[in-house]
């Protein structure tokens, strides 16, 4: 309908060709792309994030043991030619151990932040879109659960659920959905007063049009960017649960365990909590970097 | 001004009864019975039947919820441990000083050495001070601090023997635990300070002073400083909070006897009341602290401090009414 009219308009010379106005939109996705890939340092923790995910999906494959097999008379062996990385107290060979347990490490810290986006984004839109008493409960529901410190409130959850590595996603994920909420409804409160929300409205958009066809959109950058940068602390606290006894516990290789399991033997084989925790922080290092070029590139203005 | 205190005080009282209820009700599902967590696995059923009732965990979910927050609220009983029997306010009372001890020298040194390390990059941008001290925070903000905690317990307990590994019976055992609990939060101060700073250094008035010939030291301390440092203010109390999360392991990593141990025991041996009362009183320090750090900026920043001072609303509507003036024009 509208290339129809734009064409006729064309036609009768009213209108120019609208090429620009298409390439502007479309570049608006491509300039961010091209920012982000003249970033070197952006690039390096896209591709360390690349190969561990696809360490996470062939982990077991290229594993060179098993990673639960316990070989007694191989126990707590240094770093060699035969183990790479060396062996556990009972015989498990840590690299593959470190290998099979990147995808639960990963999937932690992913899977808590995309879960929790997507609660907060439902639970944002709701307060926005109804307003009233309705905004009002769920944002003193926000107050409530950020009055207590992440770390304690992940805590809590996860020893309310129990173990294992869906409770834990929920566990971490709760804490961060009043984050997302609030920012949501900050960008809301914003976007409401800008005049295109204002274009809609004389045009008889409904609601719920304009909520989710217009402001959303314009709003969910800032959020992907926040989430982005929100991984690696959650990977962290996903660590220092299992650390704890929560979270994930053996037999799963999840590094925050491994590091709890080794933590005992720190005067004698030091090399069990090195690797490990040299795993979560490359990790953790390279989403923050990844997370740093992405705000670098969607928001230019903030480019120091 | 003092009304919006007052109000911000009393709207805290609500917040920290509901963080109770939530912390009750988590704990409230926590896998097990109470019965056989205390008195072992070989229990009969009435000595069950009996503890549940000496307990209060016989009756129904809401009664215990009331009885909890009335215990808490008014009589400041926070109740007695399962496994040991100890009064857990006693306990909490000996050990919260060491955990403030520990949480507000990790906030000292985060502020004194965050910002001005943020400030020397955005003053330094793009050399080589900017990229080191960056480099050095990114690595800050990424390294474990429980794995930190352990490695440096390594390096300059075991190895070096410089340090003591656990314990803060003297007071080099604090040194480690601090470093490790500060640093997350240490260098993200750095990098939030330093963009910030670079915000504001681009802005016009800056420019203004520059052309007039200012020197540079000044422009800096005394025009660009106090609102570079708005953003920082704002964080604190969530740095605080993380610090407090933080004890949680860095107490447990370095034996450090305060609620954070205290919690990972409670954890540990599944005991409620230690588990419920920890956190709530954690949380109540936190909801504390980030008032104080919004009342300190309402009074620090004059344009909030205008909006309060007198007659709040009605400039508040004034304000509002200017700028949709603005708009139609």
């Amino acid at each position: 309908m509208r290339s129809e009219m734009h064409d006729r308009l064309q036609f009768a010379g009213i209108m120019e060709p609208d090429e620009q106005e298409e390439a502007k939109k479309q570049s608006q996705f491509l300039e961010v792309l091209k920012r982000l890939t003249r970033s070197k340092t952006a690039m390096i923790g896209l591709i360390i994030f690349i190969i561990l995910v696809i360490i996470a999906i062939i982990g077991p494959m290229i594993a060179p043991y098993d990673y639960a097999e316990m070989v007694v008379s191989e126990k707590n062996q240094l770093p060699s030619a035969v183990h790479i990385l060396g062996t556990d107290d009972v015989g498990r060979d840590i690299l593959s151990r470190l290998l099979v347990g990147t995808r639960y490490t990963l999937l932690l810290g992913l899977g808590a932040c995309v879960v929790g986006l997507i609660i907060g984004i439902i639970l944002g839109c709701v307060a926005g879109f109804f307003g009233g008493w309705v905004e009002e409960v769920i944002m003193r529901l926000c107050d409530v659960m950020q009055a207590i410190p992440g770390m304690l409130l992940a805590v809590a959850i996860s020893s309310a659920l129990g173990n294992g590595l869906v409770f834990t996603i929920i566990a971490l994920s709760i804490g961060r959905i009043p984050f997302v909420c609030r920012m949501l409804r900050a960008q809301f409160l914003n976007q409401r007063k800008l005049e295109y929300v204002e274009a809609a409205q004389a045009e008889n958009c409904s609601k719920a049009t304009i909520m989710f066809k217009h402001i959303l959109p314009n709003t969910i950058s800032p959020l992907i960017v926040a989430t982005t940068m929100g991984v690696g602390n959650t990977i962290t606290m996903a660590a220092s649960l299992s650390y704890i006894g929560l979270g994930v516990q053996p037999p799963p290789p999840e590094w925050g365990a491994m590091l709890s399991a080794a933590k005992g033997y720190i005067r004698h084989y030091p090399y069990q909590l090195l690797f490990p925790g040299l795993a979560i922080a490359i990790l953790v290092l390279a989403m923050n970097l990844f997370g740093d070029g992405l705000r670098d590139a969607m928001d230019p203005k903030l480019k120091n | 001004m003092i009304r919006y205190f007052i109000k911000r005080i009393l709207m805290l009282i609500p917040v920290v009864i509901a963080v109770a209820i939530v912390i009750f009700t988590l704990m409230y599902f926590v896998p097990g019975d109470p019965a056989e967590i205390i008195l072992g696995a070989q229990v009969t059923q009435e000595q069950k039947d009996a503890l549940h009732e000496q307990l209060g965990l016989d009756q129904p979910y809401i009664v215990q919820l009331g009885r909890y927050l009335y215990d808490t609220f008014i009589r400041f009983d926070l109740g007695t441990s399962w496994i040991n029997s100890k009064s857990v306010s006693a306990e909490l009372g000996a050990r919260l000083p060491k955990t403030m001890i520990f949480a507000i020298a990790a906030m000292v040194i985060q502020v004194l050495l965050g910002v001005p390390l943020g400030i020397f990059a955005a003053t330094h941008h793009n050399k080589f001070g900017d990229q080191l001290t960056m480099v050095i925070a990114l690595a800050g903000v990424s390294i474990p601090s429980f794995w930190l905690a352990l490695m440096l317990m390594l390096l300059f307990g075991v190895r070096l023997k410089w340090l003591p590994v656990y314990g803060v019976e003297q007071w080099q055992g604090w040194i480690l635990p601090v470093i490790c609990g500060s640093l997350g939060v240490l260098a993200q101060m750095a990098r939030q300070a330093r963009s910030s700073m670079l915000e504001v250094i681009r802005s016009d008035y800056i420019d203004t002073a520059r052309a007039k010939g200012l020197p540079r030291r000044t422009i800096i301390y005394k025009y660009a400083l106090p609102n570079g440092l708005i953003p920082i203010v704002q964080t604190l109390g969530n740095a605080f909070g993380t610090s407090l999360g933080g004890t949680l392991i860095i107490e447990t990593v370095f034996s450090i006897p305060g609620v954070g141990m205290y919690l990972q025991q409670g954890i540990a041996t599944r005991d409620r009341p230690i588990v419920r009362s920890s956190v709530v009183i954690l949380s109540i320090l936190f909801s504390l602290i980030m008032l104080l750090v919004d009342l300190a900026f309402a009074f620090i920043d004059p344009r909030i401090k205008a909006q309060y001072a007198r007659g709040g609303r009605l400039k508040k509507k004034r304000a509002k009414y200017n700028t949709r003036g603005k708009e139609a024009a």
